[in-house]
């Protein structure tokens, strides 16, 4: 089932009364198609993501979920063969544009992957690679940026006194912590989050939990995620994806007490998926 | 009382299932995985020792200057392994500075730029490579190489890069062709294979998702290359270029044909020079059974034994390290 534009209008409206603040519409997915080769894997998705707000993106996998956040920020450019169709309109602008550098895409709406990704380097280089990409700052202001998006990523108190150590020797949920540090330190519009806490432990899980509450007050929040008490704790909006389209998308409230397609229903309350 | 019996009964029928098949051959079998193995060590130990004894006489003649000595007069009987070791070193330390950067380049193009078609037939070619004998690249050297060389790349070289202070020293000298840069030329072009197979093995073990992140941060290609992907694998490229580096000090018969055969020591790149392995390949059919210049050489051929072993456990070790926390 296809939703027609003023149809997402009316979840923006829905979500906007569920949070008593106004929001408007950061990202518009209008008729997108996504080929991996000749496997068509997301059918004519369309549905709007609310300026800071958390959307979950749920379905079983191979539903296409992950495919749709690669496609924000272009990441499936880097593979040949796979290609997308339709538009991402990134405040108006559209982000499948050829004369949109991937770069800068990528700078704007920043990605955390299933499992922590450090570079091989220290604690303070793995976010001053970033920021350094885009901008000249000087030593002081690298420092205060550094210290910044730590704190953001509330994970200052655990690593100010071991900036230049190897980020390497943090435990795995501190790893995650810092990918996002290191995410936000770029200072993006979006934050695409791949099942961030499928690696980490229920502890990692719920500090990832609660910044992801904290972020959302200056970022819009993409999430995906198998954990469908993580969406209904976490998320504004939930979307559903089967089988390469969008079944479903309203507020999460809505979506996990009163769904309104079956398929939903039935992978909700754990009958496949 | 019973169900013991019959335990014991039931453990005897399954041991005397299993005797027969395995009772007389398994020790055999055994014993010759032993034998192969050991048999390695006894053949290495006895390489070892061969050349060790047989040079031994040449170190109590010459002592122990003998590693330094410049000195390799079969007229007066006066022998040194001083030039040799130096152009072993030089010669090899050219190849690697030649060949790293090629076979950066080459690498990267294969795991990140080649369009999938184009991969096949460029890493089967880098690989054929390698199966080229050595005799061919000597005297594709010689009959090629050795003549651009003296035409077209040493006269303008010595001309304009010799004048200046301090590097002008590795441009002196006439323009023969044959020399130390083009052995290690060729020697480049004979390690390129080994280290950018290894470099392509180092780059598609660093995790996808890892390269995506620097991507996902905004990072180019070469950023995402030099910044994460080469830091990644470093010790193993290290160990990469050893082991190049291991197998250029090795190298004989194309190395032979190309560096000049000079007994001389130069600074200069197109100096004429030898190897320890060009010398043993160039002296050895003149050299008596018995005589001093039989144990020079076989002293020359432990210590490139020891040079090689040294580099070659250097660079296992390296390769084998992974990045660790």
């Amino acid at each position: 089932m296809n939703f027609a534009p003023d149809t997402s209008l009316d979840i923006a409206a829905a979500v906007n009364r569920a949070n008593g603040v106004p929001s408007t519409t950061k990202l518009k997915v209008e008729k997108l198609n996504f080929y991996y080769g000749d496997n068509h894997a997301l059918k004519n998705i369309n549905f709007d993501i609310p300026e800071k707000r958390v959307t979950a993106m749920i379905g079983p996998s191979g539903c296409g979920k992950s495919t749709l956040l690669r496609v924000f920020n272009r990441m499936y450019q880097l593979y040949p063969g796979q290609r997308a169709e339709g538009k991402i309109l990134f405040d108006g602008a559209d982000l499948l544009s050829k004369q949109l550098d991937s770069t800068v895409v990528r700078s704007r709406i920043g990605m955390v992957f299933q499992k922590p990704t450090p570079f091989p380097m220290s604690i303070y280089d793995n976010i001053a690679f970033g920021v350094k990409l885009h901008e000249s700052l000087s030593k002081a202001q690298m420092d205060e940026r550094v210290e910044w998006c730590l704190r953001k990523a509330a994970i200052w108190e655990e690593t100010k006194d071991r900036l230049h150590t190897s980020a390497l020797g943090m435990s795995g949920g501190q790893q995650q912590r810092l990918c996002i540090a290191r995410t936000i330190a770029v200072r993006p519009e979006v934050i695409l989050l791949d099942e961030p806490t499928s690696a980490l432990d229920p502890i990692s899980t719920s500090k990832i939990e609660d910044l992801i509450d904290e972020l959302k007050q200056e970022f819009t929040i993409v999430i995906v995620t198998h954990n469908m008490q993580q969406a209904a704790r976490c998320a504004d909006m939930t979307a559903f994806f089967y089988l390469g389209e969008m079944v479903e998308v309203g507020v999460s409230s809505d979506i996990f007490t009163n769904p309104r397609e079956p398929r939903t229903r039935d992978y909700i309350t754990g009958r496949f998926g | 009382m019973d169900a013991t019996l019959s335990g014991t009964q039931a453990d005897q029928a399954l041991a005397s299932a299993h005797k027969p098949t395995g009772k007389v051959s398994d020790p055999i079998f055994v014993g010759l995985l032993w034998a192969s193995g050991i048999f390695v060590l006894v053949l290495l130990g006895l390489i070892i020792a061969m050349l060790f004894e047989g040079g031994l006489p040449a170190l109590q003649e010459f002592g122990i200057s003998f590693l330094w000595s410049t000195t390799w007069n079969p007229v007066t009987e006066k022998f040194g392994a001083g030039v040799m070791i130096f152009g072993t070193l030089f010669s090899a330390i050219i190849a690697v500075i030649i060949a790293l950067p090629l076979s950066f380049g080459i690498a990267f193009f294969l795991t990140e730029i080649a369009p999938g078609p184009l991969r096949r037939p460029i890493g089967v070619a880098i690989q054929l490579l390698a199966a080229i004998p050595s005799i061919i690249y000597g005297m594709w050297g010689f009959f090629v190489i050795v003549p651009l060389m003296a035409a077209y790349v040493q006269p303008p070289l010595i001309e304009w890069l010799g004048p200046i202070p301090l590097i002008g020293a590795l441009f002196q000298g006439p323009p023969l062709g044959a020399g130390m840069l083009t052995a290690g030329l060729i020697m480049a072009i004979m390690i390129l294979p080994f280290i950018t197979a290894m470099f392509v093995e180092v780059l598609e073990s660093v995790p996808p998702m890892l390269k995506e992140s620097a991507y996902g941060v905004g990072a180019t290609t070469f950023e995402v290359y030099r910044n994460v992907s080469v830091p990644y694998g470093r010790t193993a490229m290290v160990g990469a270029v050893m082991l190049g580096l291991g197998r250029a000090l090795g190298e004989t018969m194309a190395v032979t044909f190309v560096i000049g055969n000079a007994t001389r020591m130069s600074a200069s790149l197109f100096a004429p020079g030898s190897t320890i392995a060009s010398t043993i390949a160039n002296e050895f059919p003149e050299a008596a059974p018995g005589s001093l210049k039989l144990q020079s050489l076989l002293e020359l051929g432990f210590i490139l034994f020891v040079i090689s072993f040294i580099v070659l456990a250097l660079s296992r070790m390296l390769v084998r390290t992974k990045l660790k926390g």
